[in-house]
């Protein structure tokens, strides 16, 4: 194993460990946004994506190349889309809009 | 990387992206924060991708034609998507990234071919491989979960004679596959061959597994997205994608726990299991034997709610086929005028995918300071004048506790048996999606309000108004 190898093994398993620590201080309530989240994360794959369509000496055929940027960029677009929406609807007591005030009508 | 060679800056705005990636799921910890959390994952994204592109691309035309049309079609449907099909656009956007990642993967290997006249180092080899099948088997799943879950194929689980032995032969055609290409053994062919199983593997794989196993799913497929990423990162020495790939398949292999747990079954039993089918009806049978059903009048109940102190809302997956969950918040409000307390109760699993309950109440404007978990909400329910139950079965289903027979035996429940009065709304008698009676109809303390769940709620409100 070189030692680049094993650096970036390192790498990855410092970042599962840090993956562990901040997902689980996430409240359920908000399970949807997280794997919404990650899920745009994941579409960092673009960055891999644009590297192999983009380079010079390309080996995969051009609609093969643009098919796979598609993909990935739908991944993170639509990702980070989807989850700001979501997170926008969570609002506590005070920011949510009552049509008629509540405790003047109280019986 | 040796010392003598200078750093290349690219790198150092890859580890700014990995540090705003951990801070972003860092502030999702609160939804105060959670959209600030948001938005720095989001310019991490950004200094990544203009960093890439500073890379001495040539392919303008390819990389910029499909973020063209990946961005328009990822905006546009994650605007108008609505937020009852959440489950299958998650599962849509996670199929696409580990298409992505299984595409990388087929481009470096013909690189690596062609650079070394039809030969690949076992070392490099390797993570192109996993990188691959990971990837195909979560995009061909995400694809079947998406079809699953938007209803254009059943959501009962399929099966046929030789089911596992097929899945089993499949896995081994992608195992010796992947390791012909490790071995240089016809390389291009059996890599050819590595992504075509890989991808029916995961077409079959999904299909056994019925529509509310799916919040496992949907977080185990995402955890195998996240580790296909990580995996182009090994193949393209690439920090940034080995860092966001772990986090993400820490996150979903993390998720999918939670959610067995919150079903009390194990993940093979999820993923072999086959539940949901129709011949685990028996067992809890036995239990609800010779109870009668009692079922109310939209007025009666209407009145028990409105004279209420409290009432605890349970919602499960049938609110969200009735796009019922605005009509629930107007109902509430309606309660509320008349000083009554309303709490919402989730269990984990409600729904398709973990969380799905929350969105869509915070869709129809409930505060989330309304919305409780389960252990926080379970003391609670003896107190609790109605328990109004909207479309939610196996989650509220008392066998759990002590049927040992159940298919469901030993799943944490809410008790809502243990609340004065229960109102259960529900569209007929049919048994919930496992197929298990549910002995809570039969409850003397039970009324049942047949009908969908959209109407009989607009008619409790229009009975409460009234009052």
């Amino acid at each position: 194993m070189s030692a680049h190898l094993l650096s970036e093994i390192t790498v990855f398993v410092l970042a599962v460990f840090v993956g562990f620590e901040a997902i689980s201080k996430v409240p359920t309530m908000l399970h949807t946004p997280l794997m919404s989240a990650t899920n745009a994360i994941h579409g960092i794959v673009l960055v891999g994506a644009i590297l192999v369509a983009g380079l010079p000496d390309p080996t995969l055929h051009p609609l093969i190349a643009v098919l796979l940027v598609v993909l990935a960029s739908l991944n993170v677009f639509g990702g980070y889309t989807v989850t700001e929406r979501m997170l926008q609807m969570f609002k506590p007591k005070t920011d949510v809009q009552r049509p008629v005030d509540s405790a003047r009508n109280k019986p | 990387m040796n010392d003598t060679a200078l750093a290349n800056p690219v790198d150092g705005a890859y580890l700014i992206t990995g540090v705003c990636f951990i801070l972003g799921l860092h502030y999702l910890s609160s939804p105060k924060t959670a959209r600030l959390g948001n938005r720095i994952s989001m310019a991490g994204m950004v200094i990544a991708l203009v960093a890439t592109l500073t890379q001495g691309i040539v392919g303008w035309w390819e990389v910029g034609i499909g973020m063209a049309i990946g961005a328009a079609i990822g905006i546009y449907s994650a605007r108008v998507v609505k937020m009852t099909a959440m489950p299958q656009m998650v599962a849509a956007f996670n199929g696409m990234g580990g298409g992505a990642a299984a595409l990388v993967a087929l481009g470096d290997i013909l690189r690596l071919l062609r650079d070394n006249n039809g030969f690949v180092a076992a070392g490099s080899a390797v993570p192109i491989v996993l990188s691959c099948a990971i990837g195909s088997i979560s995009f061909a799943g995400s694809i079947i979960a998406f079809l699953k879950l938007q209803e254009w194929m059943t959501g009962r689980p399929i099966q046929y004679p030789g089911q596992q032995v097929v899945n089993a032969l499949l896995a081994l055609i992608v195992l010796a596959s992947a390791v012909a290409v490790c071995a240089s053994v016809a390389p291009e062919l059996s890599f050819y061959v590595l992504f075509a199983a890989a991808l029916i593997l995961g077409v079959l794989f999904v299909l056994p597994i019925g529509g509310a196993d799916m919040p496992v799913v949907i977080s185990l497929l995402n955890a195998f997205t996240g580790l296909a990423a990580a995996m182009t990162g090994f193949v393209l020495s690439n920090n940034v994608l080995i860092i966001s790939g772990a986090l993400v398949g820490a996150s979903g292999t993390l998720l999918t726990i939670l959610m067995g747990k919150a079903m009390n079954r194990s993940i093979a039993n999820v993923l072999f299991g086959a539940f949901g089918a129709v011949k685990t009806a028996q067992g809890a049978v036995d239990a609800t034997s010779g109870g009668s059903v009692r079922a109310g009048t939209a007025d009666d109940i209407g009145t028990m709610l409105a004279y209420a102190h409290e009432v605890i809302v349970v919602p499960g997956y049938g609110m969200a086929v009735a796009q019922a969950q605005h009509s629930v918040r107007e109902l509430a409000d309606q309660l509320e005028k008349h000083g009554v307390e309303v709490k919402y109760a989730i269990h984990p699993v409600a729904g398709r995918m973990p969380g799905h309950m929350n969105v869509l109440l915070a869709e129809a404007n409930v505060p989330y300071t309304a919305l409780y978990d389960m252990d926080d909400i379970n003391p609670e329910f003896p107190r609790a004048d109605v328990a109004l139950v909207i479309g939610a079965n196996d989650v509220t289903n008392p066998a759990a506790r002590n049927v040992t027979s159940s298919p469901i035996y030993g799943m944490p429940i809410l008790d809502v048996d243990k609340a004065q009065n229960i109102v259960v709304l529900k569209r007929s008698m049919n048994p919930g999606f496992a197929g298990i009676d549910n002995p809570l109809y039969e409850n003397p303390k039970t009324v049942m309000l047949f009908g969908d769940a959209k109407k009989s709620i607009d008619e409790l409100t229009s009975v409460v108004k009234g009052l």
